[in-house]
């Protein structure tokens, strides 16, 4: 006798509903499947004969024949347990035929017929709404991360005998004691800004950086304090947006992060990967790839410390995804898309020894700078809208005890305030935020006075910046505009956007020619640029 | 490549394979003089250029690498002084204090010779091209290496031998207490030159070899005269003229003061920040919130402005001090 009932397959982000079917027919026993499956797919037989005798749920001695559809989608993961193990007892009389109809299931046996939990829950239920799906079969554990879809039944199964008895007789599984009572011990973030003294610029740039998007280095000697504002930053991030939400607890969900009391997303990812990260983890990677890095910090912050201690090819793998926001990757099964829009947060020392640029204490030669700065190749540092120098803590500041001038929540009403006009800006185009304006839509969006105009061209001449540059430059300057709330960007926000711009000269043994032709007085002026 | 076998006894100049590069014998016409009463000299040179001219006089402007805002203007301005007085500069247009003051004995409209540790067609630093291209128009680059030679770091040490003797006077600008200058100094000791030294402050690291060459009793390099009228046989500037170059800068820096006073497209707040500022040291933005009091988005926008103007200069990201003009 033949059954069917659906299931889906996790397509790097993608979900495909899958049917399964199992058809029993006479003959010598066996058991056969079909349809693409990878070995742990495969692994489920052995699973379900267990489960069943340990349920008394009758195993046939027939030949039986599992067909995982469409056989072009390549399967994988352990979430066909329950799927399968209902089709059977569907072809073998144990459920109701039209039980099955309309139903997804997903979820891993155990050999006691327990059911674990799976991952990419949340999507499952996203794409089983939109393709007529009216009940969804789901581990209790993840019933959570599906809490309020319209039109869709989930429910939440501890064990095989509970899916039997719902579908024989429409018996309501009892709610599991975990899930009933998610106590709510939202984390109070202890972390605050007012811990903050002085470093007057790179609180000052994180706060532009967070209510723009734009991508942040803080650079400076070890103990100056980048980390610390690196880890405070997340307390001053705009609020998520309800798409937004959902949009981060499907990848979530597929990487299996979400927190099964807690699986709603209240707050934006914050990403700190360790420097030794492989470039397949950050980028996401596997035959089937998974979400990297990049992917789970999407819409949030992926802070990067000690940036050049990462291998070269991790680092240069950001650098399409941070123009593109979002990466492509292609393997045998297929080409994944994978969103990632993130901030890039990241902080770094100048030399080996980390002190320069105080000559009076670092001890490497020009060589180690310039081979240490080089790490990071000047394509990724043009895409760095802020860069920050910070100033070693001195011992008054150090010991002063006193508290910083502002609190993560003052800062944070500010981003917010930026993050208001930013939406109405961006009504009626795709983007969110100041950062994601193509060059070809800046001067649509970024008009500036005449005054702004000129100190902008003198600094182009005078710094010999890129276009990219250039459009930086002026992105930043409609965020500290936004700040002020400023209409139109002004001279003073050019200028202070300026103060921010790219270490462009890496290499102290680079230098500017000691004449440059003024523009603005007409005459020949020497510039000493000290290293330059 | 040159062979000795190639070079015949009697051609004293000859057009190498790679062109434009000459080689010269110690037996040649051509030879410096200079360098005929030191031991352990080359046997040949190879050169792009000319070589030095034995009737004028010489100063090697010597110095550390890592040099400070401070030694890049003061090498360059060295360089630019005495070239403008027809003196040669002898350097090893390394990064940092040999190449600015050599890009000063360039600006200064001199001539100006590079004795490197490589072939004289091999531009090391790689950085300091430009100087590898100009140097050969407004005088010489030097090597005892044949063309091709790599940069090896043994032939650095080695080449200090022949800055020091090509040299009247060796100028010592910046230097740690130990630094490869310490090197080119002993060399110069031992062929009986003149060492002058840049006196710095007490405290800072990067002018204590300088110190303490003037403790040893070098001669005191306190202005570009004080350098010029000894390679000139000149007599020393007296106080007069040392206040003379002291005030004329005193006078520019004043006028500078009143037009930044006058100058209507500064912001107040930008002539706040310029007051914090000095010539000699570097400031960065929150230093100067500390000091002032002002914003830091104003600090910020003053300081681009400031900068955009030509009032002050940021020396390396992120630093600024007050422009010297």
């Amino acid at each position: 006798m033949y059954s069917r009932i659906s299931s889906a397959a996790i397509h790097g982000l993608e979900i495909l509903l899958i049917s399964v079917e199992a058809d029993i027919s006479d003959g010598l026993p066996a058991f056969i499947m079909v349809g693409y499956l990878s070995a742990q797919v495969r692994e489920a037989e052995d699973r379900i004969r267990s489960s069943f005798r340990n349920n008394s749920l009758p195993f046939p001695a027939k030949r039986i024949t599992v067909n995982l559809s469409p056989a072009s989608v390549p399967k994988s993961g352990s979430l066909y347990d329950l799927p399968i193990a209902l089709a059977l007892l569907s072809s073998n009389a144990q459920i109701p035929p039209d039980a099955l109809h309309e139903v997804l299931a997903v979820g891993e046996l155990s050999l006691s017929g327990e059911i674990n939990p799976v991952n990419g829950v949340l999507p499952i239920a996203v794409k089983a709404v939109q393709s007529g799906i009216r009940t969804m079969l789901v581990p209790s554990a993840n019933a959570g991360e599906c809490g309020n879809i319209p039109n869709l039944r989930i429910i939440g199964l501890h064990t095989l005998k509970e899916a039997v008895s719902f579908l024989r007789y429409g018996e309501l599984p009892s709610a599991s004691p975990a899930a009933e009572q998610p106590t709510d011990t939202t984390v109070n973030d202890a972390v605050d800004f007012r811990d903050i003294q002085g470093q007057a610029l790179a609180q000052r740039a994180a706060e532009i950086a967070v209510a723009g998007f734009h991508n942040l280095l803080l650079a400076g000697p070890p103990g100056s304090g980048k980390t610390m504002i690196a880890r405070r930053i997340p307390s001053i991030l705009p609020s998520l947006t309800e798409s937004e939400a959902l949009e981060i607890a499907q990848i979530y969900s597929i990487a299996g992060l979400l927190d099964p009391l807690h699986p709603e997303i209240k707050n934006r990812p914050y990403r700190h990967p360790h420097h030794t990260i492989s470039p397949q983890a950050l980028a996401g990677g596997g035959r089937i790839p998974s979400p990297g890095e990049i992917t789970l910090a999407h819409r949030g912050v992926l802070f990067l410390d000690e940036m050049p201690e990462f291998s070269k090819k991790a680092l240069e793998i950001l650098r399409q995804p941070l123009e593109d926001r979002e990466i492509i990757i292609s393997r045998s099964a297929g080409t994944f898309r994978f969103p990632a829009n993130f901030l890039l947060l990241a902080a770094m020392n100048r030399c080996p020894c980390g002190l320069y640029p105080d000559l009076s204490r670092c001890t490497c030669s020009p060589q180690e700078i310039s081979s240490y700065m080089n790490r990071i190749s000047k394509p990724l540092l043009d895409r760095i809208d802020l860069t920050v120098q910070c100033k070693a803590v001195t011992y008054e500041e150090l010991t002063a005890g006193k508290k910083g001038s502002q609190s993560s929540a003052e800062i944070r009403c500010r981003v917010e305030a930026v993050r208001e006009i930013e939406s109405r800006r961006f009504r009626d185009v795709p983007w969110h935020f100041n950062s994601e304006i193509p060059a070809s839509a800046v001067r649509d969006f970024c008009r500036m006075d005449s005054r702004a105009e000129h100190t902008l061209a003198v600094f182009y001449e005078l710094y010999s910046l890129s276009a990219r540059s250039y459009h930086r430059a002026v992105k930043v300057a409609r965020t500290i505009a936004d700040l002020a709330s400023s209409e139109l960007i002004r001279s003073e926000h050019i200028e202070e956007a300026l103060v921010f711009r790219a270490f462009d000269q890496p290499s102290p043994g680079q230098r500017v020619k000691p004449l440059i032709k003024s523009s603005f007085s007409g005459q020949e002026r020497q510039i000493n640029h000290g290293f330059r | 490549m040159v062979s000795d076998k190639k070079t015949p006894g009697n051609n004293s100049i000859l057009i190498e394979e790679t062109a434009f590069i000459r080689c010269v014998n110690n037996t040649d016409r051509g030879w410096p003089k200079r360098l005929e009463p030191h031991t352990g000299m080359p046997k040949k040179l190879f050169y792009r250029g000319r070589l030095p001219d034995d009737r004028q006089p010489t100063c090697a402007i010597i110095g550390t690498r890592m040099c400070s805002p401070y030694g890049h203007r003061t090498a360059f301005e060295f360089g630019k002084k005495l070239a403008e007085q027809g003196i040669q500069i002898i350097s090893g247009m390394a990064v940092g204090i040999d190449g600015y003051a050599q890009e000063g004995a360039l600006a200064g409209g001199g001539t100006t010779y590079a004795v490197l540790g490589s072939g004289p067609d091999i531009c090391y630093p790689p950085s300091n091209h430009a100087l590898f291209e100009q140097i050969p128009e407004a005088g010489g680059i030097l090597s005892e290496h044949p063309p091709g030679t790599a940069p090896l770091p043994a032939h650095f040490a080695a080449r200090n031998r022949i800055i020091s003797a090509l040299a009247d006077v060796v100028l010592v600008v910046e230097a740690r207490l130990k630094s490869g200058t310490n090197i080119t100094v002993d060399f110069a000791l031992k062929q009986g030159k003149t060492v002058f030294a840049v006196p710095g402050r007490v405290g800072d690291h990067l002018s204590d070899g300088c110190n303490y060459l003037i403790s040893q009793g070098a001669g005191i390099a306190y202005s570009p005269e004080a350098v010029i009228s000894e390679l000139l046989s000149l007599p020393r500037p007296g106080r007069s003229e040392i206040e003379a170059s002291a005030s004329n800068r005193e006078l520019r820096r004043l006028q500078q003061e009143r037009k930044l006073l006058q100058d209507t497209s500064l912001t107040e707040n930008a002539k706040k920040i310029y007051g914090a500022l000095s010539y000699e040291d570097t400031a960065v933005a929150d230093d100067l919130v500390e000091q002032t009091g002002i914003g830091i988005a104003a600090v910020s926008s003053a300081l681009s402005l400031l900068v955009l103007k030509g009032y002050a200069v940021e020396t390396l990201q992120g630093f600024y001090q007050r422009a010297d003009s």
